[in-house]
């Protein structure tokens, strides 16, 4: 689209990034100052300089948490886009299935995690839930408190359970927002279905695409709730991801600085990942 | 290339249509000739866009059939009718060239690609777009992109038929004129039938040879340009056809003459409209009305200067406005005065419809 | 068509199987929940349901949520959309670094926030209030709003408001009366996520508040006790949490299922 330039327009996000600055500074202040700086106790802070980046970049530690975390989220994008958006092109568009549709697939999302980990806590336990003494009955030896796979292989179900359908439902009012002459033009064309998607469909949902894996990307790698409910980072720390880590040194060791360069380490990462996410999916969109 | 036929056709969107009202278009018997050039043209919501979709297939009549070189294409749907539709709003496919907009349909039949590179290469002449074959669709103004949805149609040598549905929407005001020869040129060239719908009369005038009006899912008048500026059949034709409409004025009839505020004007319709009952009018277009010693004694009330003309609004002694058109030399009188009028150009309509016409009440 | 229909109802029964076991354990007693597998209730109980109904945390709780998660989806939606609104039509200074810092605010984990957050809010008075915590989940609902409702009016051609100028509306009437129809699917997603987020949302909800607005999410804390979870009582209201949730999809359902119908313009 041609946009023409027009600064005046800044009055109409001016309201936006004065609510959303007045909630980001002083976190963002906070956390510089203390990675910056080491304590004792008793609020007496002295200058540490580039210290903790150092001693969090260089641990053994945060390389295994870092490793552990992109397994997560790439294995989970790799499952919930394709996979949300295969149900969304499947979906009916008209008629009265599709509220049934909407509101079934929506009822996961909407309840509060440290209920989603608790539920699969006890669904996917092999004594008394229905999921881990079902797959034990089927021959598998499963039990995820005790076996690092079955407890990776668990908590990747829980989150394609949870957040699917995040995709399905960006993906689904993205493609209701095709208008019907492109379905129909396209008819006229003699294309096939393929031809549709690939040169109709995907298009048109690029950037709700792009929000949705910006969005799982970014949540899921600062999951925090559900994997402590349901495994609390074990058996051992073969389900630690990252977040979890940091609150371990945080809260567990009250180690603030090096909690703190971390977090911002992690921001980091998390920024320029993302970067390069939207940047992919966004060339091309301007004339 | 295809004689269209409707036969009987008629849609309603009511389950149970059995008033008149229900019907959203009324039934209609009419031929679109191989080649021709034609116009559906209304006010909103008169049905034009759904008689399009019947002829293209995307809605089924209620009523009667759509023939197609006299074969029913009930149960066909547009990608079987052998159609091409250019949309209110450029519909190209983003990603692909304009190169590749273009080839897409040859290439979705299977031509070979030796054809497909010269078929495109002739329709990018005709349509002014071989400089940007190359270049990515989505970059092009709104123009050059209905241009190549145009190209699509033309692309295919089995179309039928082109539809248009009021293509020149998104159009900057002052390219409409250049897109709209090009259509015209482009229609003397390659002689397909085309229909074209529009709300706007200047569109519609220029481009066809014939004009179908509609109104209220109803077809008031087919017929050429100057046929529905010269004789209209009926009052709105009168109304929504030129700038500014017909003058509409009630009238008497006797001796064959029109009565209006005691004088008697003579009309071309007089003799029939004398048997005719029922609301009379008297229409003749401002374009045709002059100032003079005798005929209609009226009052000048209003001058507009419309650039290379001007419009005068006068008022009769029964209060009704007359307006005239007349050039920037001619003089305005200051008093009363009279107009009068060439009678091939002034009839009587009873109760809307022309007296005498082919649906006089 | 019909094989087409498979997809859907096998997803909607892998997630049913879940809220089904949910539902089975609410209505059982944490003993048996932990005894063994039943698929149904063998002692079926609505004492867990009964103990939330009848105590006034429990149901203030519910009704703090819903009081400050409804203010931060209209507060969000709603100075998110002429911001969104400006991305996609203009280009002005800063346009995209702006753009792309609104999404930044949404990396960071929850926990970085807590602390300065409690500070923050207890120093302009807002400790423990509903207007607290509605503020602090702007921070990651507008920017989730603009972006959504962005993506959705750039498929609007900017040729539709220039028609609109054309016919005589003012902005706000052809925004009003005619941009919002035509994005209503986008603004139906941006009002789901944005309540959703801020309605599941416990640690800045637990930090910001401590009795007057006590959420939904904190009160089901105290179902850790001594003696570990009490699984039915949370059960009993993880599901009556689903409740409000499904009413405000149920309510969008329409705007999300509506989609773009330029042609009727």
């Amino acid at each position: 689209m041609r946009k023409t330039v027009n600064q005046r327009a800044w009055l109409f996000v001016l309201p936006v990034i004065v609510l959303v600055a007045f909630n980001a500074l002083l976190p963002l202040m906070t956390v510089v100052n203390y990675s910056v700086q080491e304590t004792f106790g008793n609020n007496e802070f002295f200058w540490a300089g580039l210290t903790w980046f150092e001693q969090v970049i260089g641990s053994e530690r945060f390389h295994d948490s870092l490793i552990r975390q992109m397994i997560f989220t790439f294995t989970i994008l790799a499952i919930e886009i394709p996979l949300g958006v295969v149900i969304a092109l499947a979906m009916p568009r008209k008629g009265f299935w599709v509220s049934v549709c909407l509101v079934l697939m929506a009822l996961p999302l909407l309840i509060p995690w440290n209920v989603v980990g608790a539920m699969w806590n006890i669904f996917a336990l092999p004594e008394i839930g229905l999921m881990g003494w079902g797959l034990n009955a089927l021959g598998f030896d499963y039990n995820y408190t005790r076996q690092p796979g079955a407890a990776w292989f668990t908590l990747i179900l829980m989150d394609v359970w949870h957040w699917t359908s995040l995709v399905v439902l960006l993906a689904y009012a993205g493609l209701v927002s095709i208008p019907d002459a492109y379905y129909q033009a396209a008819k006229i064309d003699g294309a096939s279905s393929w031809a549709i998607f690939r040169y109709i469909q995907l298009p048109k949902m690029k950037r709700v695409l792009t929000i949705a894996v910006l969005l799982r990307f970014m949540d899921s790698f600062n999951i925090y709730t559900e994997p402590v409910v349901l495994t609390g980072g074990g058996p051992g720390n073969s389900t630690t991801l990252l977040s979890i880590d940091l609150v371990k040194i945080a809260l567990g060791q009250f180690d603030l600085g090096p909690a703190a360069a971390m977090s911002l380490i992690y921001f980091v990462i998390i920024l320029l990942l993302s970067w390069v996410f939207y940047s992919l999916m966004m060339r091309n969109e301007e004339d | 290339m295809a004689k269209i036929t409707l036969e009987g056709m008629g849609k309603s969107y009511a389950p149970d249509p059995d008033s008149d009202p229900a019907w959203a278009l009324r039934r209609l018997d009419f031929e679109f000739e191989d080649g021709g050039a034609y116009a559906l043209l209304g006010p909103s919501g008169c049905g034009k866009t759904t008689l399009l979709n019947i002829i293209s297939g995307l809605l089924d009549p209620t009523a009667g059939q759509v023939l197609f070189d006299g074969q029913d294409m009930a149960g066909r749907g547009p990608d079987q009718r052998n159609i091409a539709q250019v949309f209110q709003f450029p519909v190209i496919y983003d990603t692909m060239t304009v190169r590749q907009n273009l080839a897409f349909p040859l290439k979705n039949r299977g031509v070979p690609a030796a054809e497909i590179e010269a078929r495109v290469a002739e329709i990018a002449e005709m349509t002014e777009l071989t400089g940007m074959l190359d270049r990515r669709a989505s970059g092009l103004t709104a123009d050059g992109k209905q241009k190549i949805s145009l190209g699509r149609g033309l692309v295919r040598d089995d179309v039928n038929v082109i539809m248009f549905d009021e293509p020149l929407t998104v159009i900057d005001p002052h390219l409409k004129w250049q897109l709209r020869s090009k259509l015209k040129e482009l229609h003397r060239r390659i002689r397909r039938t085309m229909i074209y719908v529009t709300h706007d009369q200047t569109e519609a005038l220029t481009f066809a040879d014939k004009v179908v009006l509609m109104k209220d899912g109803e077809v008031v008048q087919i017929g050429t340009p100057v046929d529905l500026f010269e004789r209209p059949e009926h009052t709105f034709v009168g109304h929504f056809i030129g700038s500014p409409g017909m003058n509409l004025l009630s009238c008497g009839v006797g001796n064959g003459r029109a009565i209006v505020g005691g004088a008697e004007v003579a009309v071309a319709n007089g003799e029939a409209a004398a048997n005719t009952g029922g609301r009379l009018e008297l229409g003749v277009r401002p374009e045709f009305v002059r100032f003079a010693e005798t005929g209609i004694p009226v009052r000048v009330s209003r001058v507009m200067d419309a650039g290379r003309y001007r419009i005068v609004e006068t008022l009769t002694e029964g209060g009704e406005i007359l307006k005239l058109l007349i050039d920037n030399e001619t003089g305005i009188p200051s008093e009363a005065t009279h107009v009068s009028f060439d009678p091939a150009n002034a009839r009587i309509y009873s109760d809307g419809w022309l007296a005498g016409g082919s649906r006089a009440a | 068509m019909k094989k087409r229909g498979l997809i859907p109802l096998v997803y909607i029964l892998f997630l049913m199987l879940p809220i089904y076991w949910l539902l089975n354990m609410s209505f059982k007693t944490t003993n048996e929940i932990l005894g063994g597998l039943t698929l149904w209730p063998q002692t079926f109980t609505i004492e867990n349901y009964v103990a939330i109904f009848s105590d006034a945390t429990w149901y203030m709780g519910y009704v703090n949520s819903l009081l400050y998660v409804s203010i931060n989806t209209v507060l969000s939606v709603a100075v998110a959309l002429p911001a969104a609104y400006a991305f996609s039509r203009y280009r002005f200074l800063g346009d995209k670094h702006v753009f792309f810092w609104l999404l930044t605010n949404r990396m960071a984990p929850a926990a970085v926030f807590a602390l300065p957050f409690f500070q923050l809010y207890s120093a302009v008075g807002l400790f423990d209030t509903h207007i607290a915590v509605a503020l602090a989940h702007t921070l990651f609902n507008i920017p989730l709003a603009v972006w959504i409702l962005e993506g959705f009016m750039s498929g609007v051609p900017k040729e539709l408001d220039e028609t609109a100028y054309i016919d005589g509306h003012s902005f706000w009437s052809f925004f009003i009366r005619i941009f919002m129809p035509t994005i209503a699917a986008g603004i139906g997603v941006a009002m789901f996520f944005c309540f959703m987020f801020s309605w599941v949302e416990l640690l800045l909800a637990k930090t910001l508040t401590s009795v007057e607005a006590k959420p939904i999410a904190a009160v089901m804390t105290r179902t850790a006790s001594t003696s570990g979870y009490e699984l039915g009582l949370l059960a009993a209201a993880g599901v009556l949490t689903i409740v409000p949730g499904a009413f405000v999809i149920y309510f969008v359902r329409n705007y999300i299922a509506k989609g773009f119908a330029l042609g009727r313009v």
